[in-house]
Protein backbone atom coordinates (compact mmCIF):
# COMPACT_ATOMS: atom_id res chain seq x y z
CA UNK A 1 0.00 0.00 0.00
CA UNK A 2 3.09 2.41 -0.46
CA UNK A 3 4.79 1.94 2.88
CA UNK A 4 8.72 1.76 2.40
CA UNK A 5 9.88 -1.89 2.78
CA UNK A 6 12.66 -1.76 5.46
CA UNK A 7 9.71 -0.13 7.96
CA UNK A 8 8.31 -3.32 8.50
CA UNK A 9 9.92 -6.34 9.99
CA UNK A 10 8.36 -10.06 11.19
CA UNK A 11 10.38 -12.13 13.63
CA UNK A 12 9.98 -15.46 15.91
CA UNK A 13 12.49 -14.91 18.66
CA UNK A 14 11.99 -17.23 21.77
CA UNK A 15 12.34 -16.45 24.89
CA UNK A 16 15.89 -18.26 24.87
CA UNK A 17 17.07 -16.63 22.07
CA UNK A 18 18.39 -13.47 23.63
CA UNK A 19 21.26 -12.67 21.22
CA UNK A 20 18.38 -13.45 18.55
CA UNK A 21 16.36 -10.81 20.26
CA UNK A 22 19.23 -8.27 20.34
CA UNK A 23 20.43 -8.60 16.84
CA UNK A 24 16.54 -7.80 15.28
CA UNK A 25 16.02 -4.74 17.81
CA UNK A 26 19.61 -3.77 16.31
CA UNK A 27 18.50 -4.34 12.61
CA UNK A 28 15.00 -3.03 13.34
CA UNK A 29 16.32 0.59 14.63
CA UNK A 30 19.32 0.55 12.29
CA UNK A 31 16.61 0.11 9.22
CA UNK A 32 13.75 2.43 10.38
CA UNK A 33 16.54 5.16 11.42
CA UNK A 34 18.00 4.96 7.47
CA UNK A 35 14.55 5.97 6.11
CA UNK A 36 13.74 8.38 8.78
CA UNK A 37 10.10 9.66 10.54
CA UNK A 38 7.77 8.16 8.92
CA UNK A 39 5.42 10.96 6.73
CA UNK A 40 2.70 8.27 5.24
CA UNK A 41 -0.02 6.90 7.19
CA UNK A 42 0.15 9.62 9.59
CA UNK A 43 -2.94 11.33 10.58
CA UNK A 44 -3.05 15.06 10.80
CA UNK A 45 -4.36 16.14 13.86
CA UNK A 46 -7.75 18.45 13.25
CA UNK A 47 -7.40 22.21 12.90
CA UNK A 48 -8.86 23.87 16.16
CA UNK A 49 -9.97 27.61 15.29
CA UNK B 1 -28.71 -15.08 -21.48
CA UNK B 2 -32.08 -12.88 -21.20
CA UNK B 3 -33.45 -16.68 -22.87
CA UNK B 4 -33.03 -17.76 -19.63
CA UNK B 5 -35.56 -16.39 -17.74
CA UNK B 6 -38.22 -18.57 -18.81
CA UNK B 7 -36.75 -21.57 -17.44
CA UNK B 8 -35.85 -19.45 -13.85
CA UNK B 9 -39.55 -18.58 -13.79
CA UNK B 10 -40.82 -22.48 -14.57
CA UNK B 11 -38.11 -23.94 -11.94
CA UNK B 12 -39.11 -20.83 -9.16
CA UNK B 13 -42.60 -21.72 -9.50
CA UNK B 14 -42.46 -25.30 -9.64
CA UNK B 15 -40.72 -25.30 -5.79
CA UNK B 16 -43.05 -22.38 -4.50
CA UNK B 17 -45.61 -24.52 -5.59
CA UNK B 18 -45.08 -27.76 -4.33
CA UNK B 19 -43.75 -26.15 -1.20
CA UNK B 20 -40.10 -27.18 -1.58
CA UNK B 21 -39.19 -23.65 -0.25
CA UNK B 22 -40.81 -20.60 1.57
CA UNK B 23 -39.05 -17.77 -0.55
CA UNK B 24 -36.80 -17.60 -3.92
CA UNK B 25 -34.21 -14.92 -4.44
CA UNK B 26 -33.70 -13.49 -7.68
CA UNK B 27 -33.95 -10.16 -9.07
CA UNK B 28 -36.64 -8.03 -10.43
CA UNK B 29 -36.42 -4.70 -13.21
CA UNK B 30 -34.21 -2.36 -11.49
CA UNK B 31 -35.54 1.31 -11.15
CA UNK B 32 -33.01 2.83 -13.01
CA UNK B 33 -31.46 1.48 -16.00
CA UNK B 34 -28.18 -1.73 -15.45
CA UNK B 35 -28.72 -2.35 -12.29
CA UNK B 36 -31.65 -4.89 -11.84
CA UNK B 37 -32.82 -4.91 -7.82
CA UNK B 38 -32.62 -8.06 -5.69
CA UNK B 39 -36.01 -9.37 -4.77
CA UNK B 40 -37.84 -11.89 -2.78
CA UNK B 41 -40.76 -14.15 -4.04
CA UNK B 42 -42.93 -16.13 -1.68
CA UNK B 43 -45.97 -16.86 -4.49
CA UNK B 44 -46.15 -17.67 -8.18
CA UNK B 45 -47.49 -13.75 -8.79
CA UNK B 46 -44.24 -12.92 -7.48
CA UNK B 47 -42.19 -15.02 -9.75
CA UNK B 48 -43.94 -13.30 -12.73
CA UNK B 49 -41.80 -9.95 -11.67
CA UNK B 50 -38.70 -11.58 -12.11
CA UNK B 51 -36.10 -10.82 -14.90
CA UNK B 52 -32.41 -12.16 -16.08
CA UNK B 53 -30.27 -10.10 -18.52
CA UNK B 54 -26.23 -9.13 -17.98
CA UNK B 55 -27.80 -6.02 -15.34
CA UNK B 56 -28.09 -8.55 -12.64
CA UNK B 57 -24.45 -7.59 -10.48
CA UNK B 58 -25.44 -7.94 -7.48
CA UNK B 59 -24.14 -11.34 -5.75
CA UNK B 60 -27.62 -12.51 -4.11
CA UNK B 61 -25.77 -14.98 -1.35
CA UNK B 62 -25.23 -11.28 0.72
CA UNK B 63 -29.06 -11.98 1.11
CA UNK B 64 -28.70 -15.60 2.60
CA UNK B 65 -27.06 -14.44 6.07
CA UNK B 66 -28.54 -16.20 9.05
CA UNK B 67 -32.11 -17.16 7.35
CA UNK B 68 -34.06 -20.06 8.92
CA UNK B 69 -36.78 -20.45 6.11
CA UNK B 70 -35.82 -22.91 3.12
CA UNK B 71 -35.02 -20.38 0.41
CA UNK B 72 -34.70 -20.73 -3.38
CA UNK B 73 -31.56 -19.16 -5.04
CA UNK B 74 -30.84 -17.90 -8.37
CA UNK B 75 -27.07 -17.93 -8.43
CA UNK B 76 -24.25 -17.34 -11.26
CA UNK B 77 -21.25 -19.04 -10.75
CA UNK B 78 -19.70 -15.84 -8.35
CA UNK B 79 -23.17 -15.99 -6.14
CA UNK B 80 -22.33 -20.10 -6.19
CA UNK B 81 -18.81 -19.54 -4.88
CA UNK B 82 -20.47 -16.95 -1.94
CA UNK B 83 -22.78 -19.12 -1.12
CA UNK B 84 -20.54 -21.94 -0.68
CA UNK B 85 -18.44 -19.46 1.13
CA UNK B 86 -21.98 -19.15 3.79
CA UNK B 87 -22.04 -22.42 3.85
CA UNK B 88 -18.26 -23.03 5.69
CA UNK B 89 -18.74 -20.21 7.25
CA UNK B 90 -21.83 -21.65 8.89
CA UNK B 91 -24.22 -18.85 7.78
CA UNK B 92 -26.92 -20.95 6.24
CA UNK B 93 -27.09 -24.88 6.15
CA UNK B 94 -26.95 -26.47 2.59
CA UNK B 95 -30.22 -27.98 3.37
CA UNK B 96 -32.41 -25.34 3.28
CA UNK B 97 -30.81 -24.41 -0.30
CA UNK B 98 -32.15 -24.88 -3.73
CA UNK B 99 -29.66 -23.41 -5.97
CA UNK B 100 -31.35 -22.45 -8.98
CA UNK B 101 -27.74 -22.34 -11.40
CA UNK B 102 -26.96 -19.23 -13.42
CA UNK B 103 -24.42 -20.25 -16.45
CA UNK B 104 -23.00 -16.46 -16.51
CA UNK B 105 -21.83 -14.92 -19.88
CA UNK B 106 -20.76 -11.95 -17.81
CA UNK B 107 -22.80 -8.61 -16.13
CA UNK B 108 -22.43 -5.08 -17.24
CA UNK B 109 -20.18 -2.18 -16.54
CA UNK B 110 -22.55 0.79 -16.23
CA UNK B 111 -19.81 3.05 -16.11
CA UNK B 112 -18.32 1.63 -19.24
CA UNK B 113 -21.72 2.16 -21.50
CA UNK B 114 -22.22 5.65 -20.11
CA UNK B 115 -19.17 6.33 -21.44
CA UNK B 116 -19.89 5.60 -24.93
CA UNK B 117 -23.08 8.19 -24.69
CA UNK B 118 -22.82 12.08 -23.71
CA UNK B 119 -26.51 12.50 -21.94
CA UNK B 120 -28.60 10.50 -19.67
CA UNK B 121 -29.21 6.90 -20.75
CA UNK B 122 -32.85 6.31 -19.37
CA UNK B 123 -33.55 3.15 -20.97
CA UNK B 124 -31.68 -0.55 -21.89
CA UNK B 125 -32.98 -3.05 -23.84
CA UNK B 126 -31.13 -6.09 -23.79
CA UNK B 127 -31.31 -8.30 -26.85
CA UNK B 128 -29.41 -12.01 -27.47
CA UNK B 129 -25.82 -10.22 -27.89
CA UNK B 130 -26.63 -6.88 -27.90
CA UNK B 131 -28.31 -3.68 -25.70
CA UNK B 132 -30.11 -1.17 -27.36
CA UNK B 133 -29.84 2.00 -25.14
CA UNK B 134 -31.47 4.73 -25.51
CA UNK B 135 -32.09 8.21 -24.30
CA UNK B 136 -33.70 11.73 -24.81
CA UNK B 137 -31.78 12.30 -28.33
CA UNK B 138 -29.92 9.24 -28.95
CA UNK B 139 -30.09 5.60 -29.76
CA UNK B 140 -27.01 3.00 -29.91
CA UNK B 141 -26.50 -0.42 -30.13
CA UNK B 142 -23.85 -1.87 -28.18
CA UNK B 143 -22.39 -5.41 -28.27
CA UNK B 144 -22.88 -6.47 -24.58
CA UNK B 145 -19.77 -8.66 -24.68
CA UNK B 146 -18.09 -5.56 -24.96
CA UNK B 147 -19.45 -3.73 -21.78
CA UNK B 148 -18.99 -6.31 -19.28
CA UNK B 149 -17.53 -5.73 -15.83
CA UNK B 150 -13.15 -6.08 -15.66
CA UNK B 151 -13.79 -8.88 -13.36
CA UNK B 152 -16.17 -10.88 -15.45
CA UNK B 153 -13.59 -10.72 -18.50
CA UNK B 154 -11.32 -12.28 -16.58
CA UNK B 155 -13.95 -14.95 -14.85
CA UNK B 156 -12.90 -18.54 -14.69
CA UNK B 157 -15.67 -19.86 -13.01
CA UNK B 158 -18.49 -18.46 -14.85
CA UNK B 159 -21.13 -21.43 -14.28
CA UNK B 160 -22.36 -22.10 -11.01
CA UNK B 161 -19.88 -24.64 -9.03
CA UNK B 162 -22.73 -25.71 -7.19
CA UNK B 163 -26.72 -26.12 -7.49
CA UNK B 164 -29.53 -28.03 -7.80
CA UNK B 165 -30.90 -26.83 -10.78
CA UNK B 166 -29.76 -25.91 -13.63
CA UNK B 167 -31.29 -22.95 -15.77
CA UNK B 168 -29.06 -23.47 -19.34
CA UNK B 169 -27.02 -25.67 -20.71
CA UNK B 170 -22.59 -24.88 -19.01
CA UNK B 171 -20.86 -22.41 -20.79
CA UNK B 172 -17.48 -22.10 -22.02
CA UNK B 173 -15.08 -21.75 -19.45
CA UNK B 174 -12.79 -19.11 -20.18
CA UNK B 175 -8.65 -20.00 -20.94
CA UNK B 176 -5.92 -17.88 -20.84
CA UNK B 177 -7.29 -14.78 -19.19
CA UNK B 178 -4.25 -12.83 -17.24
CA UNK B 179 -6.20 -12.47 -14.39
CA UNK B 180 -3.95 -10.28 -12.42
CA UNK B 181 -2.88 -7.69 -15.10
CA UNK B 182 -3.85 -5.05 -12.73
CA UNK B 183 -2.54 -6.39 -9.76
CA UNK B 184 0.75 -6.86 -11.79
CA UNK B 185 0.92 -3.60 -12.40
CA UNK B 186 0.76 -1.76 -9.05
CA UNK B 187 3.10 -5.03 -7.69
CA UNK B 188 5.97 -3.34 -9.76
CA UNK B 189 5.29 -0.01 -8.28
CA UNK B 190 8.11 1.23 -5.83
CA UNK B 191 6.81 2.06 -2.38
CA UNK B 192 6.30 5.82 -3.30
CA UNK B 193 4.06 5.16 -6.55
CA UNK B 194 2.15 2.56 -4.78
CA UNK B 195 1.06 5.28 -2.00
CA UNK B 196 0.14 7.59 -4.44
CA UNK B 197 -1.69 5.31 -6.68
CA UNK B 198 -3.57 4.58 -3.94
CA UNK B 199 -3.91 8.26 -2.30
CA UNK B 200 -5.52 9.05 -6.00
CA UNK B 201 -7.68 5.97 -5.91
CA UNK B 202 -9.27 6.85 -2.85
CA UNK B 203 -9.60 10.57 -3.10
CA UNK B 204 -13.30 10.21 -4.00
CA UNK B 205 -14.83 7.68 -1.55
CA UNK B 206 -17.55 9.53 0.30
CA UNK B 207 -17.22 6.60 3.19
CA UNK B 208 -20.83 5.71 1.85
CA UNK B 209 -20.33 1.47 2.50
CA UNK B 210 -22.15 0.81 -0.12
CA UNK B 211 -19.49 -1.59 -1.11
CA UNK B 212 -19.15 -3.43 2.28
CA UNK B 213 -23.17 -3.76 2.11
CA UNK B 214 -22.82 -4.86 -1.21
CA UNK B 215 -20.43 -7.51 -0.19
CA UNK B 216 -21.51 -10.79 0.97
CA UNK B 217 -18.73 -12.01 2.98
CA UNK B 218 -19.11 -8.29 5.03
CA UNK B 219 -22.48 -9.74 7.14
CA UNK B 220 -20.79 -8.85 10.81
CA UNK B 221 -23.21 -7.79 12.89
CA UNK B 222 -21.15 -4.63 13.78
CA UNK B 223 -18.81 -3.87 11.34
CA UNK B 224 -15.42 -2.49 12.95
CA UNK B 225 -15.80 0.87 11.01
CA UNK B 226 -19.00 1.54 12.98
CA UNK B 227 -17.88 0.26 16.26
CA UNK B 228 -17.14 2.71 18.66
CA UNK B 229 -16.36 1.67 21.71
CA UNK B 230 -13.58 0.97 21.31
CA UNK B 231 -13.66 2.76 18.16
CA UNK B 232 -11.18 0.91 15.97
CA UNK B 233 -10.76 3.58 13.44
CA UNK B 234 -11.89 7.00 13.08
CA UNK B 235 -14.96 8.16 11.13
CA UNK B 236 -13.95 11.31 9.65
CA UNK B 237 -13.28 12.10 5.82
CA UNK B 238 -9.57 11.90 6.48
CA UNK B 239 -7.74 10.42 3.90
CA UNK B 240 -6.17 8.13 6.65
CA UNK B 241 -9.32 7.05 8.08
CA UNK B 242 -10.57 6.23 4.31
CA UNK B 243 -7.72 3.98 3.79
CA UNK B 244 -8.09 2.11 7.22
CA UNK B 245 -11.53 1.21 6.40
CA UNK B 246 -11.00 -0.09 3.01
CA UNK B 247 -7.41 -1.95 3.80
CA UNK B 248 -8.87 -3.49 6.98
CA UNK B 249 -11.71 -4.43 5.56
CA UNK B 250 -9.83 -5.88 2.39
CA UNK B 251 -7.86 -7.86 5.02
CA UNK B 252 -11.12 -9.48 6.31
CA UNK B 253 -11.69 -10.65 2.88
CA UNK B 254 -8.45 -12.69 2.52
CA UNK B 255 -9.08 -16.31 0.95
CA UNK B 256 -12.79 -15.59 0.81
CA UNK B 257 -13.21 -12.87 -1.54
CA UNK B 258 -14.65 -14.56 -4.89
CA UNK B 259 -14.00 -11.47 -7.04
CA UNK B 260 -17.67 -11.38 -7.84
CA UNK B 261 -17.34 -7.22 -7.99
CA UNK B 262 -20.56 -6.32 -6.65
CA UNK B 263 -18.40 -4.22 -4.13
CA UNK B 264 -17.44 -2.18 -7.29
CA UNK B 265 -20.90 -2.07 -8.60
CA UNK B 266 -22.33 -0.72 -5.79
CA UNK B 267 -19.96 2.12 -5.50
CA UNK B 268 -21.58 5.63 -6.56
CA UNK B 269 -18.04 7.09 -7.23
CA UNK B 270 -16.84 4.27 -9.94
CA UNK B 271 -13.68 3.16 -7.34
CA UNK B 272 -12.12 0.05 -7.96
CA UNK B 273 -11.96 -1.33 -4.73
CA UNK B 274 -11.67 -5.02 -5.83
CA UNK B 275 -7.91 -3.85 -6.61
CA UNK B 276 -7.15 -4.61 -2.65
CA UNK B 277 -8.85 -7.99 -2.77
CA UNK B 278 -8.15 -8.99 -5.98
CA UNK B 279 -4.10 -8.71 -4.45
CA UNK B 280 -5.03 -10.82 -1.64
CA UNK B 281 -7.07 -13.48 -3.96
CA UNK B 282 -3.50 -13.25 -6.30
CA UNK B 283 -1.54 -14.49 -3.12
CA UNK B 284 -3.96 -17.26 -1.92
CA UNK B 285 -3.82 -18.58 -5.20
CA UNK B 286 0.36 -18.39 -5.50
CA UNK B 287 0.91 -19.01 -2.03
CA UNK B 288 -2.09 -21.26 -1.02
CA UNK B 289 -3.23 -22.88 -4.10
CA UNK B 290 -6.73 -21.47 -3.14
CA UNK B 291 -9.40 -19.80 -4.64
CA UNK B 292 -12.53 -18.75 -2.71
CA UNK B 293 -15.88 -20.98 -2.45
CA UNK B 294 -15.17 -24.01 -5.18
CA UNK B 295 -15.93 -26.79 -2.25
CA UNK B 296 -18.12 -26.99 0.51
CA UNK B 297 -15.82 -29.61 1.73
CA UNK B 298 -12.07 -27.79 2.02
CA UNK B 299 -11.17 -25.32 4.32
CA UNK B 300 -10.25 -22.22 3.65
CA UNK B 301 -6.21 -21.18 3.95
CA UNK B 302 -6.34 -18.48 7.23
CA UNK B 303 -8.67 -21.59 8.61
CA UNK B 304 -5.98 -24.04 8.67
CA UNK B 305 -2.22 -24.43 9.98
CA UNK B 306 0.18 -26.43 7.77
CA UNK B 307 3.96 -26.75 8.73
CA UNK B 308 4.60 -25.93 4.93
CA UNK B 309 2.80 -22.66 5.06
CA UNK B 310 4.95 -19.89 3.66
CA UNK B 311 6.56 -18.15 6.18
CA UNK B 312 9.83 -16.13 4.06
CA UNK B 313 8.39 -12.97 5.35
CA UNK B 314 9.42 -14.14 8.87
CA UNK B 315 13.12 -13.01 9.99
S1 LIG C 1 -14.94 -7.97 -1.72
FE1 LIG C 1 -16.12 -7.37 -3.58
S2 LIG C 1 -15.49 -8.88 -5.13
FE2 LIG C 1 -14.91 -9.75 -3.12
S3 LIG C 1 -16.67 -11.03 -2.49
FE3 LIG C 1 -16.97 -8.97 -1.59
S4 LIG C 1 -18.27 -7.88 -3.10
FE4 LIG C 1 -17.39 -9.70 -4.15
S1 LIG D 1 -19.00 2.38 -2.16
FE1 LIG D 1 -17.39 3.65 -3.05
S2 LIG D 1 -17.68 5.71 -2.12
FE2 LIG D 1 -18.87 4.24 -0.89
S3 LIG D 1 -17.45 3.66 0.76
FE3 LIG D 1 -17.19 2.12 -0.87
S4 LIG D 1 -15.48 2.91 -2.14
FE4 LIG D 1 -16.21 4.62 -0.85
Amino acid sequence: MGIEPGRIHFSWVSSAESTKFVDVVKKVTSEVKALGPNKRFVKKKAKVA
Amino acid sequence: MIGYIDKIKEISKGLLEEKKVDMIIGFRKGTVPMINEPCVAKTSADVDNFVWDSSCGINLANYLTGRKEKIGIIAKGCDSRNIVNHIIENKINREQLTIIGVPCKGMVDRSKVKALVSSDIEEVIEKEDTMVISGADFEKTVKTSDVISKNCTICMHRNPVIFDELVAEEVDEQKDVNRYEDIDKIEAMDSGEKWNYFEDMFKSCIRCYACRNACPLCYCPTCFVDESKPQWVGKSQDPIDIWTFHFLRAYHCAGRCTDCGACVRACPMDIDVRLLTKKLEKDCFEMFNWEAGLSIDKRPPLDVFNADDPDGFIK
